[in-house]
Protein backbone atom coordinates (compact mmCIF):
# COMPACT_ATOMS: atom_id res chain seq x y z
CA UNK A 1 0.00 0.00 0.00
CA UNK A 2 3.14 2.35 0.66
CA UNK A 3 4.53 1.30 -2.58
CA UNK A 4 1.22 1.88 -4.37
CA UNK A 5 0.87 5.64 -2.54
CA UNK A 6 4.86 6.57 -3.53
CA UNK A 7 3.58 6.16 -6.92
CA UNK A 8 7.30 4.90 -7.94
CA UNK A 9 8.27 8.75 -6.42
CA UNK A 10 5.76 10.36 -8.54
CA UNK A 11 3.66 10.56 -5.86
CA UNK A 12 4.09 14.47 -5.72
CA UNK A 13 2.28 14.93 -9.31
CA UNK A 14 0.36 11.84 -9.77
CA UNK A 15 -2.08 12.60 -6.96
CA UNK A 16 -2.46 16.27 -7.17
CA UNK A 17 -3.44 15.15 -11.06
CA UNK A 18 -5.60 12.67 -10.14
CA UNK A 19 -7.09 15.22 -7.62
CA UNK A 20 -7.73 17.99 -9.46
CA UNK A 21 -9.35 15.64 -12.11
CA UNK A 22 -12.21 14.48 -9.34
CA UNK A 23 -12.49 18.10 -7.65
CA UNK A 24 -13.80 19.00 -11.33
CA UNK A 25 -15.46 16.06 -12.32
CA UNK A 26 -17.84 16.49 -8.47
CA UNK A 27 -17.69 21.04 -9.07
CA UNK A 28 -19.42 19.82 -12.56
CA UNK A 29 -22.14 18.16 -11.33
CA UNK A 30 -22.99 20.27 -8.83
CA UNK A 31 -23.07 23.15 -11.09
CA UNK A 32 -25.19 21.34 -13.58
CA UNK A 33 -27.80 20.61 -10.86
CA UNK A 34 -27.83 23.58 -9.16
CA UNK A 35 -28.23 25.78 -13.00
CA UNK A 36 -31.56 23.07 -13.43
CA UNK A 37 -32.30 23.94 -10.00
CA UNK A 38 -32.34 27.54 -9.98
CA UNK A 39 -34.13 27.46 -13.72
CA UNK A 40 -37.03 25.34 -12.32
CA UNK A 41 -37.24 27.90 -9.64
CA UNK A 42 -37.44 30.85 -11.76
CA UNK A 43 -39.79 29.10 -14.42
CA UNK A 44 -42.02 28.27 -10.93
CA UNK A 45 -41.87 32.10 -10.50
CA UNK A 46 -42.98 33.11 -13.59
CA UNK A 47 -45.88 30.70 -13.58
CA UNK A 48 -47.11 32.17 -10.46
CA UNK A 49 -46.62 35.87 -11.79
CA UNK A 50 -48.30 34.60 -15.24
CA UNK A 51 -45.53 35.89 -16.48
CA UNK A 52 -45.87 33.43 -19.50
CA UNK A 53 -47.28 33.60 -22.74
CA UNK A 54 -50.48 31.26 -22.94
CA UNK B 1 -38.75 8.98 -45.48
CA UNK B 2 -40.90 10.54 -42.30
CA UNK B 3 -39.58 13.64 -40.85
CA UNK B 4 -41.12 13.95 -37.50
CA UNK B 5 -38.35 12.45 -35.64
CA UNK B 6 -36.18 15.62 -36.90
CA UNK B 7 -38.66 17.53 -35.70
CA UNK B 8 -39.03 16.38 -32.32
CA UNK B 9 -35.89 16.86 -31.79
CA UNK B 10 -36.15 20.27 -31.91
CA UNK B 11 -38.93 20.36 -29.76
CA UNK B 12 -38.21 21.49 -26.21
CA UNK B 13 -40.81 19.49 -24.16
CA UNK B 14 -39.57 16.06 -26.40
CA UNK B 15 -36.21 16.96 -25.70
CA UNK B 16 -36.73 17.92 -21.70
CA UNK B 17 -37.64 14.56 -21.18
CA UNK B 18 -35.80 12.60 -23.38
CA UNK B 19 -32.82 14.50 -20.95
CA UNK B 20 -34.18 13.78 -18.18
CA UNK B 21 -34.57 9.73 -19.05
CA UNK B 22 -31.19 9.78 -20.68
CA UNK B 23 -29.27 11.44 -17.62
CA UNK B 24 -28.97 8.61 -15.22
CA UNK B 25 -28.14 5.80 -17.85
CA UNK B 26 -25.22 7.71 -18.89
CA UNK B 27 -24.74 8.96 -15.42
CA UNK B 28 -24.56 5.37 -14.36
CA UNK B 29 -22.25 3.83 -16.82
CA UNK B 30 -20.12 6.66 -17.02
CA UNK B 31 -19.65 5.79 -12.86
CA UNK B 32 -19.32 2.14 -13.88
CA UNK B 33 -16.30 2.88 -16.43
CA UNK B 34 -14.38 5.57 -14.61
CA UNK B 35 -13.94 2.86 -11.32
CA UNK B 36 -12.75 0.36 -13.91
CA UNK B 37 -10.61 2.98 -15.40
CA UNK B 38 -9.30 3.91 -12.58
CA UNK B 39 -8.25 0.65 -10.93
CA UNK B 40 -6.89 -0.54 -14.45
CA UNK B 41 -4.92 2.44 -14.38
CA UNK B 42 -3.78 3.25 -11.23
CA UNK B 43 -3.00 -0.61 -10.19
CA UNK B 44 -3.30 -3.25 -13.02
CA UNK B 45 -1.39 -1.47 -15.77
CA UNK B 46 2.33 -1.97 -15.66
CA UNK B 47 4.93 1.39 -15.12
CA UNK B 48 6.37 2.64 -18.14
CA UNK B 49 9.85 1.61 -18.66
CA UNK B 50 10.70 5.24 -18.86
CA UNK B 51 7.91 7.74 -17.35
CA UNK B 52 7.79 4.70 -14.41
CA UNK B 53 4.60 5.52 -12.84
CA UNK B 54 4.40 8.89 -13.71
CA UNK B 55 2.96 8.15 -17.11
CA UNK B 56 -0.30 7.25 -15.02
CA UNK B 57 -1.18 10.93 -15.13
CA UNK B 58 -2.19 9.45 -19.34
CA UNK B 59 -5.36 8.45 -17.64
CA UNK B 60 -6.85 11.82 -16.52
CA UNK B 61 -5.02 13.87 -18.87
CA UNK B 62 -5.98 12.32 -22.55
CA UNK B 63 -9.71 12.06 -21.60
CA UNK B 64 -9.97 15.45 -19.97
CA UNK B 65 -7.73 16.82 -23.44
CA UNK B 66 -10.04 14.84 -25.45
CA UNK B 67 -13.17 15.95 -24.11
CA UNK B 68 -12.27 20.00 -24.41
CA UNK B 69 -10.73 19.99 -27.72
CA UNK B 70 -12.28 16.87 -29.63
CA UNK B 71 -15.57 16.62 -27.98
CA UNK B 72 -16.94 19.40 -26.07
CA UNK B 73 -15.88 22.16 -28.50
CA UNK B 74 -16.92 20.31 -31.97
CA UNK B 75 -20.36 19.72 -29.70
CA UNK B 76 -20.72 23.46 -28.91
CA UNK B 77 -19.67 24.63 -32.43
CA UNK B 78 -21.86 22.22 -34.55
CA UNK B 79 -25.15 23.30 -31.81
CA UNK B 80 -24.25 26.59 -32.52
CA UNK B 81 -23.86 26.48 -36.42
CA UNK B 82 -27.27 24.39 -36.21
CA UNK B 83 -28.95 26.89 -33.98
CA UNK B 84 -27.84 29.92 -36.34
CA UNK B 85 -28.56 28.13 -39.66
CA UNK B 86 -32.35 26.87 -38.41
CA UNK B 87 -32.92 28.89 -35.92
CA UNK B 88 -33.13 26.09 -33.52
CA UNK B 89 -33.57 27.41 -29.91
CA UNK B 90 -32.83 23.73 -28.30
CA UNK B 91 -29.55 23.89 -30.51
CA UNK B 92 -28.62 27.14 -28.63
CA UNK B 93 -29.28 25.61 -25.50
CA UNK B 94 -27.00 22.82 -26.45
CA UNK B 95 -24.10 25.21 -26.86
CA UNK B 96 -24.53 27.37 -24.06
CA UNK B 97 -24.89 23.81 -22.18
CA UNK B 98 -21.19 22.96 -23.20
CA UNK B 99 -18.93 25.72 -22.36
CA UNK B 100 -18.43 26.13 -18.76
CA UNK B 101 -18.04 21.79 -19.49
CA UNK B 102 -15.43 22.04 -21.74
CA UNK B 103 -13.90 25.20 -19.56
CA UNK B 104 -13.60 23.16 -16.96
CA UNK B 105 -12.21 20.38 -18.63
CA UNK B 106 -9.08 22.42 -20.80
CA UNK B 107 -8.14 24.04 -16.97
CA UNK B 108 -7.54 19.93 -16.13
CA UNK B 109 -5.65 19.43 -19.63
CA UNK B 110 -3.56 22.25 -18.86
CA UNK B 111 -3.00 21.34 -14.57
CA UNK B 112 -2.77 17.52 -15.13
CA UNK B 113 -0.15 18.62 -17.93
CA UNK B 114 1.84 20.80 -16.07
CA UNK B 115 2.34 18.15 -13.21
CA UNK B 116 3.42 15.70 -16.01
CA UNK B 117 5.87 18.13 -17.43
CA UNK B 118 7.55 18.95 -14.32
CA UNK B 119 9.44 15.45 -13.64
CA UNK B 120 9.16 14.59 -17.57
CA UNK B 121 10.24 17.62 -19.10
CA UNK B 122 11.78 20.03 -15.91
CA UNK B 123 9.19 22.82 -16.40
CA UNK B 124 5.34 23.06 -15.54
CA UNK B 125 5.05 25.07 -18.66
CA UNK B 126 6.46 26.10 -21.47
CA UNK B 127 5.65 28.38 -24.95
CA UNK B 128 5.22 25.60 -27.19
CA UNK B 129 2.85 24.97 -29.95
CA UNK B 130 -0.04 22.08 -28.28
CA UNK B 131 0.22 24.06 -24.96
CA UNK B 132 0.11 27.40 -26.19
CA UNK B 133 -3.07 26.30 -28.79
CA UNK B 134 -4.43 24.48 -25.40
CA UNK B 135 -4.80 27.62 -23.45
CA UNK B 136 -5.98 29.48 -25.97
CA UNK B 137 -8.89 26.56 -26.40
CA UNK B 138 -9.58 27.80 -22.62
CA UNK B 139 -9.64 31.02 -23.74
CA UNK B 140 -11.98 30.62 -26.54
CA UNK B 141 -14.51 29.07 -23.90
CA UNK B 142 -14.06 32.16 -21.58
CA UNK B 143 -14.58 34.32 -24.25
CA UNK B 144 -17.56 32.37 -25.50
CA UNK B 145 -19.00 32.37 -21.76
CA UNK B 146 -18.40 36.44 -21.03
CA UNK B 147 -19.87 37.10 -24.27
CA UNK B 148 -22.73 35.32 -23.28
CA UNK B 149 -23.09 36.64 -20.08
CA UNK B 150 -22.48 40.47 -21.91
CA UNK B 151 -26.53 39.90 -22.82
CA UNK B 152 -29.53 40.20 -21.51
CA UNK B 153 -31.38 38.90 -23.78
CA UNK B 154 -30.99 35.15 -24.38
CA UNK B 155 -31.31 35.07 -28.15
CA UNK B 156 -29.14 37.98 -28.60
CA UNK B 157 -26.51 35.95 -26.58
CA UNK B 158 -27.13 33.09 -28.30
CA UNK B 159 -26.96 34.39 -32.40
CA UNK B 160 -23.75 36.64 -30.90
CA UNK B 161 -22.06 33.44 -29.06
CA UNK B 162 -22.67 31.20 -31.55
CA UNK B 163 -20.65 33.13 -34.14
CA UNK B 164 -17.79 33.04 -32.10
CA UNK B 165 -18.01 29.03 -31.41
CA UNK B 166 -17.99 28.79 -34.87
CA UNK B 167 -14.97 30.78 -35.65
CA UNK B 168 -13.11 28.99 -32.80
CA UNK B 169 -13.34 25.94 -34.28
CA UNK B 170 -10.19 26.74 -36.55
CA UNK B 171 -8.25 26.41 -33.01
CA UNK B 172 -9.34 22.54 -33.30
CA UNK B 173 -7.11 21.31 -35.96
CA UNK B 174 -4.50 23.62 -34.52
CA UNK B 175 -4.42 21.64 -31.01
CA UNK B 176 -4.56 18.45 -32.60
CA UNK B 177 -1.84 18.48 -35.30
CA UNK B 178 0.27 21.01 -33.31
CA UNK B 179 2.58 18.01 -32.41
CA UNK B 180 3.17 16.93 -36.08
CA UNK B 181 3.34 20.71 -37.76
CA UNK B 182 5.66 22.37 -35.39
CA UNK B 183 8.38 20.80 -33.01
CA UNK B 184 6.80 20.25 -30.00
CA UNK B 185 7.97 19.14 -26.78
CA UNK B 186 4.86 17.79 -26.28
CA UNK B 187 4.91 14.04 -27.68
CA UNK B 188 3.38 13.02 -29.91
CA UNK B 189 -0.21 10.96 -30.29
CA UNK B 190 -0.76 8.16 -28.27
CA UNK B 191 -3.92 7.18 -29.63
CA UNK B 192 -4.46 7.02 -34.00
CA UNK B 193 -7.95 6.15 -35.36
CA UNK B 194 -6.08 4.95 -38.80
CA UNK B 195 -2.87 3.56 -37.93
CA UNK B 196 -1.10 1.75 -35.06
CA UNK B 197 -1.37 2.99 -31.17
CA UNK B 198 1.84 3.50 -29.86
CA UNK B 199 0.82 1.71 -26.38
CA UNK B 200 1.00 -1.58 -25.28
CA UNK B 201 -2.47 -3.11 -24.85
CA UNK B 202 -2.17 -3.43 -20.85
CA UNK B 203 -1.66 0.23 -20.79
CA UNK B 204 -4.53 1.29 -23.48
CA UNK B 205 -6.74 -0.34 -22.29
CA UNK B 206 -7.71 1.80 -19.43
CA UNK B 207 -6.95 4.75 -21.67
CA UNK B 208 -10.28 3.79 -23.98
CA UNK B 209 -12.56 3.14 -20.80
CA UNK B 210 -11.38 5.61 -19.22
CA UNK B 211 -12.28 8.19 -22.66
CA UNK B 212 -15.34 6.58 -22.85
CA UNK B 213 -16.48 6.69 -19.37
CA UNK B 214 -15.24 10.89 -19.26
CA UNK B 215 -17.14 10.92 -22.70
CA UNK B 216 -20.74 9.66 -21.33
CA UNK B 217 -20.18 11.97 -18.35
CA UNK B 218 -19.93 14.86 -20.28
CA UNK B 219 -23.66 12.80 -21.81
CA UNK B 220 -24.78 13.11 -18.49
CA UNK B 221 -23.97 16.47 -17.01
CA UNK B 222 -24.86 18.37 -20.63
CA UNK B 223 -28.55 16.85 -20.27
CA UNK B 224 -28.76 17.95 -17.26
CA UNK B 225 -27.33 21.50 -18.01
CA UNK B 226 -29.64 21.36 -20.94
CA UNK B 227 -32.85 20.88 -19.32
CA UNK B 228 -31.93 23.86 -17.03
CA UNK B 229 -30.78 25.44 -20.56
CA UNK B 230 -34.30 24.82 -22.06
CA UNK B 231 -36.26 25.63 -19.30
CA UNK B 232 -34.95 29.58 -19.35
CA UNK B 233 -35.61 29.95 -23.12
CA UNK B 234 -39.55 28.27 -22.87
CA UNK B 235 -41.97 30.71 -22.83
CA UNK B 236 -45.20 28.33 -22.99
CA UNK B 237 -46.64 27.72 -19.92
CA UNK B 238 -48.70 24.83 -20.72
CA UNK B 239 -45.87 21.81 -20.85
CA UNK B 240 -43.86 23.54 -18.37
CA UNK B 241 -46.64 23.23 -15.30
CA UNK B 242 -46.25 19.60 -16.64
CA UNK B 243 -42.66 19.36 -16.10
CA UNK B 244 -42.28 20.76 -13.14
CA UNK B 245 -45.10 18.48 -12.19
CA UNK B 246 -47.19 21.85 -10.79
Amino acid sequence: MTQFLHMGGYAAFVWPAYGVTLLVVLLNIFWARRLLWQAKQEARRRLATQGFET
Amino acid sequence: MTWTWFHRLGSPPYIYRLAARLTPWFGWTAALLLLVALYDGLVIAPPDYQQGDGFRIIYVHVPAATLSVMIVYTTMALAAATGLIWRIKVAHAVAASCAPIGASFTLVTLVTGSLWGKPMWGTYWAWDPRLTSELLMLFLYLGYMGLRSAFDDLQRADRASAVLAIVGLVNVPIVHFSVVWWNSLHQGSTLSLSGEDNIATPMLVPLLLSILGFTLYFVAILLVRLRGEILRRERSASWIREALSL
